[in-house]
């Protein structure tokens, strides 16, 4: 097998023990790669460099905190292990987009006369119909009147599974049948609830992905349409990122922004050994804030994203 | 934010390009950038690192006197170990048993549920097969629902056990429903699990235990993240899975997933999903994967492509007009709708080498043929069977009912022309000196 035989005898021991770590938190991983040093070496923003990249952080990003680091290394000369940590633990923060409405208080809506809309969109696979009904049963909980579109008319039974969501959180959906026009079902959600007088609707839309041109057009009019009902909606278009996805995230990022503004993003399936770490950058880049992450299957299971806390957990062990 | 690797290794190696020999200077430059491609591309840190390493090795062991170019010494490097990498050649599944038991896992989103439905059309289709496929997935609301949806829409049975929550015991009544039944491939979807998850983890060990599947393949999205050698890992550790089927490849990701796990689990990959169409399911060809990495597009894939499409009545009746030039503008027709039935524009011109990055952001348009569909439209029955007869006047009648120009018309005339000249001396077997002549004139 040549050089990668070679790499499967010798190097595969390194790699187990490598994929071991990855099992560990964030920070333990870097406490370790300073034990026993009194200062940040070379070998040390080495190990932080492999930190970052096997968390999805990604090259610019990790490029970026490093320098900071390094600047930081360079003006004051000495830099132990607890200052190291809280030095990572300013600058991630800080690459991270504060989300103020959430940070307030969780749940809750900004006061308006119409129906807070919100837009769920994302690829294939990420867990939108599942945030959906997550979200759904958390506003719900949080005494606020929902509605739910089942504009996935395209999935072979997304709607099925929206109206097992909409049944066990107890809100009405709204829909029409499999392959039907998105945009109609979106208008009729919006204005049923409009009328009904409901605080939030959520539009489920197909997974696409993001280098489908066509696809993509049929969000923005989906957007348009419901702004004949509500002309400010969608107060929020929830973009969903897949915790494990890699750097493609950025590109998802990118075109969903460009197709329909989003506004806020969620990060789902963070129960795994995925770190989410590409947020940082998208968060640095395109100044969306994280809102929602998803850590597991049942209905409580989403939580607001509070990036100090986020933060914080990186350096539990 | 970042290119796609193929840019990116295109542009390192333009790098190179004026240079004399490979120094280590030079050759460190490029392997950065080699590195920071795949890390773009989600290739694992650790394997993209061992990676360019060994590049790097076998370079400067070369003799740098007798490489004539190293541009172009680095382009072969890297693409006989990536080539390496990915295995050698494609490799089949395993459709023996009888019936043949396939057992499908997975992360939740992945695309399993899809996956199977793909692989059931594609064994009834193409292989002759009489699949049942099996709904396992008794946790995420309506996932039974969506396999049976797919069933239907390729007229394939979906087992089912409404109520029962024991995926183990679904799987194994399904097997002896399809032996009662007379079907040679049952096709078993199960639910979505996390690596982590302990007791979904023993779920689905127990039914491999239960089934004793044929074949186990392991389903992962191609944009997934460094993460994917962890699960990778742990699924193999748990399934010892026979290969990998890595899905949604139609995004724009690079799928370093792909090389991760190749290398991590040693496990062939076997299918890649191209689409959310059922049709979307190509089998897996490693050494293409490389080369379509690397920019020099996937040739091969596009021949094939071409001749599952290419009728062969069809071709040999256009053979013998060819011969007796008697090609004409229904002949051209046909042909324009061939290309059409062969899929996606944009998908087919990726695979031509140096075209993947010109038309990165280009929007092909899949109605590219209208404007000539028109054009021809508009001629009489006897116009299209004797293009000489199409004198100034005629063409000025076909530009006004195509609604385009008597420039148009002339372009597509020319082009067609040209076609047949140079189809003339495919069809007569003529060597063609210079495979631009036809075009030139």
């Amino acid at each position: 097998m040549g050089i990668f035989g070679n790499f499967n005898s010798k190097k595969k021991e390194n790699l187990d023990k490598g994929l071991k770590k990855t099992k560990e938190s964030f920070f333990g991983k870097l406490s370790r790669a300073v034990v026993g040093k009194s200062k940040v070496d070379d070998d040390v923003l080495d190990e932080l460099e492999e930190v970052l990249i096997t968390s999805d952080v990604g090259v610019d990003t990790t490029i970026k905190i490093i320098e900071r680091i390094e600047e930081r290394v360079a003006r004051d000369k000495y830099m132990g292990v607890e200052e190291l940590n809280s030095i990572l633990k300013e600058e991630i923060a800080g690459l991270l987009e504060e989300n103020n409405s959430a940070d307030v208080s969780d749940f809750d809506l900004p006061p308006s006369d119409d129906p807070y809309v919100i837009m769920v969109v994302g690829v294939n696979g990420v867990g939108k119909t599942t945030t959906i009904g997550k979200l759904a049963y958390q506003f719900k909980q949080a005494g606020k009147k929902v509605v739910i579109g089942a504009a996935d008319t395209f999935r072979a039974a997304a709607i099925d599974q929206l109206e097992i969501w909409a049944q066990r959180v107890d809100v009405p959906l709204v829909k029409q049948k499999m392959g039907s026009d998105p945009a109609s079902v979106a208008y009729d959600t919006v204005s049923s609830a409009k009328s009904s007088g409901a605080d939030v609707v959520i539009i489920d839309t197909a997974g696409r992905l993001h280098n489908k041109v066509n696809l993509m057009n049929e969000l923005s009019k989906i957007k348009r349409v419901m702004q004949k009902v509500i002309p400010v909606a969608p107060q929020e278009v929830l973009l969903i990122l897949d915790g494990s996805t890699g750097q493609n995230a950025f590109e998802q990022a990118k075109q969903f922004t460009k197709a329909t503004e989003v506004t806020a993003l969620a990060l789902t399936k963070l129960d795994g050994t995925a770190k989410g770490g590409v947020v940082l950058g998208i968060s640095d880049q395109f100044k969306i804030p994280v809102k929602y992450i998803g850590i597991g299957e049942k209905m409580e299971d989403l939580q607001i994203f509070r990036r100090r806390e986020f933060v914080e957990t990186f350096f539990e062990k | 934010m970042f290119e796609n690797l193929s840019d990116r290794l295109e542009r390192s190696f333009k790098l190179l390009k004026g240079q004399g020999k490979i120094t280590e200077i030079n050759v460190a430059e490029t392997l950065k950038d080699v590195r920071r491609a795949m890390l773009d591309a989600d290739v694992n840190f650790k394997i993209a690192k061992t990676f360019t390493d060994n590049v790097k090795e076998k370079a400067l062991g070369q003799n740098v006197l007798s490489a004539v170019k190293p541009g172009q010494m680095m382009v072969k490097l890297v693409h006989d170990e990536l080539a390496e990498l990915m295995g050698s050649e494609a490799t089949d599944i395993n459709i023996k048993g009888s019936p043949a038991v396939l057992l499908v896992a997975g992360l939740q989103g992945s695309g399993k549920t899809t996956f199977s439905g793909k692989l059931a059309r594609l064994l009834k289709q193409k292989r002759g097969k009489n699949p049942l496929l099996v709904a396992g997935d008794v946790y995420r609301p309506a996932a039974i629902e969506q396999l049976k949806v797919l069933g239907e829409q390729i007229d394939t049975p979906v087992y089912t056990e409404e109520g029962n929550k024991n995926p183990v015991a679904i799987a194994k009544a399904a097997i002896k429903h399809a032996r009662q039944a007379g079907h040679d491939m049952v096709i078993v979807d199960t639910a979505g699990r996390l690596a982590v998850d302990e007791e979904m983890m023993n779920e689905i060990a127990s039914i491999k235990k239960a089934i004793n599947p044929d074949e186990i393949l392991f389903v992962v999205d191609s944009m997934t993240g460094q993460d994917a050698v962890n699960t990778a890992k742990e699924f193999n550790d748990r399934l010892d899975f026979d290969g990998v089927v890595l899905t949604k490849l139609d995004g724009d990701t690079r799928g370093g997933a792909a090389l991760s796990i190749r290398t991590v689990v040693d496990k062939p990959i076997k299918f890649v999903g191209t689409g959310e169409k059922l049709d979307a399911l190509d089998v897996f060809h490693p050494n293409r994967m490389a080369d379509r990495i690397l920019g020099m597009g996937d040739v091969v894939s596009l021949v094939e492509k071409a001749q599952e499409q290419f009728d062969e009545v069809e071709a040999k009746k256009l053979q013998k007009k060819l011969a007796r030039n008697q090609f004409n503008f229904n002949d051209f027709l046909k042909q324009i709708n061939q290309v059409k039935k062969m899929g996606n524009l944009k998908d087919l011109a990726g695979m031509i080498p140096g075209m993947g990055k010109a038309i990165k952001d280009v929007d092909i348009d899949d109605d590219a043929f209208k404007h000539v569909e028109a054009i021809i439209f508009s001629m009489t029955p006897a116009e299209r069977e004797d293009p000489s007869l199409l004198s100034g006047t005629r063409r000025k009648r076909i530009a006004n009912g195509s609604g385009t120009t008597v420039q148009e018309v002339n372009r597509l005339l020319k082009q067609f022309t040209e076609t047949r000249k140079m189809m003339k001396m495919v069809a007569q077997g003529k060597r063609i000196g210079n495979p631009q002549q036809g075009f030139r004139n």
